[in-house]
């Protein structure tokens, strides 16, 4: 997977200068809680659903393999065919080669984290195929040429403003005339994907689950245009992750409603569709050829490791509403389609650790992803892993290691350590100056310690720590 | 142990048991004060205070991923504070580090998880212990003033205080305690993310100030001394007035108008 996760420090910066992202993330930070705990209190039992959805994926993940070899004879009995992709750019190579011999050369997509992932709609592009989005979000992204900077709503970072310019530039102005509230803007979205969706040669949607037990693809939208990406061209593929399979409709439904209410705060999004297959003998609609192409990339290698409870995802995107560090840079920074909390699991995961080395370095461990996630991830535990692995493969004489080294061995020894606390009381009370109400404060201080004087001041200690004021209190 | 010193119970009743304060590296350094009150609360509540010679828990290197380290660090620790009934930290965070993280850092069936299990047991954070354990529902002081209360992360989805320190915020007399919005979010601090990552850090106090002012409180109380150095120094940047100060200064009844906030 590509990323600019190096870039995580500039990225970063830049983001947090641009204003009209900071109130978009404002936003974020101020409603999706609060929508998500609102839906929450209408089910007394909603730990106890967690539980069960992550008992359920958990189970899944144990026998993945018979569940996805049960999905694949479902599938074939209905007609469709499997396609196993290991790597992104095996899957790439299979849905331009299902395009390919359909004759296609017009597809319609739903929006999909994994064709993000492996960069299907660029491979796809280089090889002749005209795509379009077809969720609003990912329409205008694509338009933009950007990547999406959160999950579940892609163009987060995009002002309405921006919208509009965008939709100026890309569409027949003449038609179009000024667009200046979201209902016009919709509206002329949904004018030109109308003729899209009728055009299109092939379908492309991602999907949530596989049901193992009745082959069903579950597909889950609030806007409805799966069911039309799925229906009406002739040929529909399915691009998922291998992870998604699930036992049973039952546990379907567990999931289903974890999901929404993590999601967006509600119970059900508004559109839940379950495919089965191509079109059947007698049936007036619906593609005659159906494929599902389940993708790797990554994720067995996860099967049986300490990574391994991050499959159980099914990216409601809670964790990333609710996380500090998300809400402050917004998914860009990240340099990952995957961002926040989750994102800093599985990028380096899926891109090597090298390359992604900030993300999990940069979390506060608040915790506050793990309480929220509905099928209990231990995000921070699984962060803390990425940072023991990417610790040991610094060299020895990096400063951090170093660092680290010498607070175990002041720890080690009493006597350094009170020296050494000791000193640094007396020499921070040195370098304070007086400030309001009596207290002392260090506005400035050199080396390592610029970064936190660089943001804030630094109340004075009084200079005598507290083990030696005990004591001589004491005796 | 030679280089305990002991306490005496001042409340004149038998004492309820031994308590051996944690009293953090930050506060050893930053804040004494909040030392010397969580010992005025425990002795209050009936409790013999020692101190045994102590230094970090070992949660920076734990958390930077240093497992090694902080195992070696646990391990004296451990050994220190084994004899005592109880462990009680001015800090949510310390205190879970002891709590629950310290038995991982140890392999399974091992003797020394053992001996971190049982320390993990009886150690507890200041304001669950007083509350939980020692059954205190009130404290004798006074305050005139509005408080405003930030969640510490460890020590709310960790440990679960919550309710405590509110509880026993609100038993002082002429206190009002006003909740911010979204008191359970981060406030940026994160121990050395604030130093690795300045900029985002600052951007993630910035909102957790907004919250506090907008409730006009004179005080911002917590129950971690990260938190508040991050948040107090970040209002002093930015000249807003709001005192932030440690929960157990506010108990012990050490806060008020004439009495400075630098000790
Ligand atoms: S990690 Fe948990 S909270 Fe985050 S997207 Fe996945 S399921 Fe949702």
């Amino acid at each position: 997977m590509e990323t600019t996760s190096r870039q995580f420090r500039q990225l970063s910066r830049h983001a947090l200068e641009q204003a009209t992202l900071q109130h978009s993330l404002d936003g974020v930070r101020e409603i999706m809680p609060r929508i998500r705990a609102a839906a929450l209190a209408e089910r007394g039992d909603f730990d106890a659903l967690c539980d069960r959805a992550r008992d359920i994926r958990e189970r899944t993940l144990r026998q993945l393999d018979s569940y996805l070899e049960a999905f694949e004879r479902r599938v074939q009995a209905a007609g469709g065919t499997v396609h196993w992709a290991a790597t992104g750019e095996e899957a790439c190579r299979i849905v331009a080669q299902i395009c390919r011999d359909a004759g296609a050369e017009r597809l319609i997509k739903s929006k999909s984290m994994v064709t993000e992932e492996i960069e299907l709609n660029a491979a796809l592009e280089r090889d002749g195929f005209t795509v379009t989005e077809t969720d609003l979000g990912e329409y205008i992204i694509q338009l933009r040429g950007e990547k999406p900077s959160h999950i579940l709503a892609p163009s987060l970072h995009v002002t309405l403003d921006e919208v509009a310019e965008t939709f100026h530039q890309h569409h027949d102005i003449e038609r179009s005339g000024p667009l200046t509230n979201a209902t016009e803007m919709l509206a002329e979205a949904r004018s030109i994907m109308r003729d899209k969706f009728l055009q299109a040669d092939v379908g492309i949607t991602g999907a949530n689950f596989l049901v193992a037990e009745t082959g069903a693809a579950v597909i889950v939208t609030n806007e409805g245009n799966a069911d039309l990406t799925a229906s009406l061209p002739d040929t529909h593929i399915v691009v998922t992750g291998i992870e998604k399979a699930v036992p049973t409709l039952d546990d379907v439904g567990v999931l289903l409603r974890v999901l929404a209410r993590s999601a967006i705060g509600e119970r059900l999004s508004n559109y839940t569709t379950f495919v089965h297959g191509p079109r059947r003998d007698g049936e007036a609609s619906g593609p005659a050829n159906y494929h599902v192409v389940l993708v790797d990339n990554g994720r067995s290698e996860m099967l049986g490791t300490e990574f391994q409870d991050m499959l159980r995802c099914i990216r409601c995107s809670a964790c990333l509403n609710h996380c500090p560090v998300y809400t402050a840079i917004g998914g860009h920074a990240y340099g990952s389609v995957y961002s926040g909390p989750m994102g800093a699991v599985l990028t380096p995961a899926f891109a090597g650790l090298p390359a992604a080395a900030h993300l999990p370095n940069a979390s506060t461990f608040c915790g506050r992803c793990e309480a929220v996630c509905p099928v209990r991830i231990p995000l921070p535990s699984l962060l803390r892993r990425w940072r023991q692995r990417e610790l040991n493969a610094r060299p020895v004489m990096d400063g951090q290691r170093f660092g680290l080294g010498l607070w175990r061995w002041l720890n080690h020894w009493p006597p350094a350590y009170s020296l050494a606390i000791r000193c640094a009381a007396r020499v921070l009370r040195r370098l304070s100056v007086p400030g309001r109400g009596g207290q002392r404060w260090i506005r400035r201080l050199p080396l390592l310690g610029a970064a936190w004087t660089d943001c804030r001041d630094l109340p004075a200690p009084p200079g005598r720590t507290f083990q030696d004021e005990w004591r001589r209190r004491r005796s | 142990m030679s280089d305990t010193t002991t306490a005496t119970n001042d409340s004149g009743a038998r004492p309820r048991g031994r308590v051996a304060l944690f009293v953090t590296c930050l506060v050893d350094l930053y804040r004494p004060e909040i030392g010397f009150a969580a010992v005025q609360l425990l002795e209050r509540a009936g409790f013999v205070v020692e101190v045994p010679r102590q230094g970090c828990c070992g949660q920076p290197n734990f958390n930077s991923g240093d497992r090694a380290g902080a195992g070696k660090i646990a391990s004296r620790v451990i050994d220190r504070f084994a004899p005592f009934d109880y462990v009680v930290a001015p800090s949510g965070s310390c205190a879970a580090m002891l709590r629950v993280h310290y038995p991982g850092l140890f392999s399974a069936g091992s003797e020394a998880r053992r001996a971190a299990a049982r320390l993990a047991e009886k150690t507890f954070e200041l304001t669950s212990f007083l509350y939980d354990i020692a059954g205190l529902r009130e404290v004798a002081a006074e305050l005139d003033g509005v408080v405003t209360y930030h969640d510490g992360c460890s020590g709310l989805r960790e440990l679960g205080v919550a309710r405590q320190p509110r509880e026993l915020l609100k038993s002082i007399s002429g206190i009002e305690l006003r909740e911010m919005n979204q008191p359970d979010a981060c406030c940026g601090f994160g121990g050395l993310f604030c130093m690795k990552y300045p900029e985002i850090s600052e951007r993630i106090t910035g909102s957790k100030v907004r919250d506090i002012l907008a409730t006009d409180a004179d005080y911002l109380v917590a129950g971690d001394l990260g938190c508040l150095l991050q948040m107090a120094g970040t209002l002093e940047r930015n000249g807003h007035a709001v005192k932030a100060v440690h929960v157990a200064e506010v108990l012990a009844g050490m806060i008020g108008p004439d009495r400075s906030a630098d000790h």
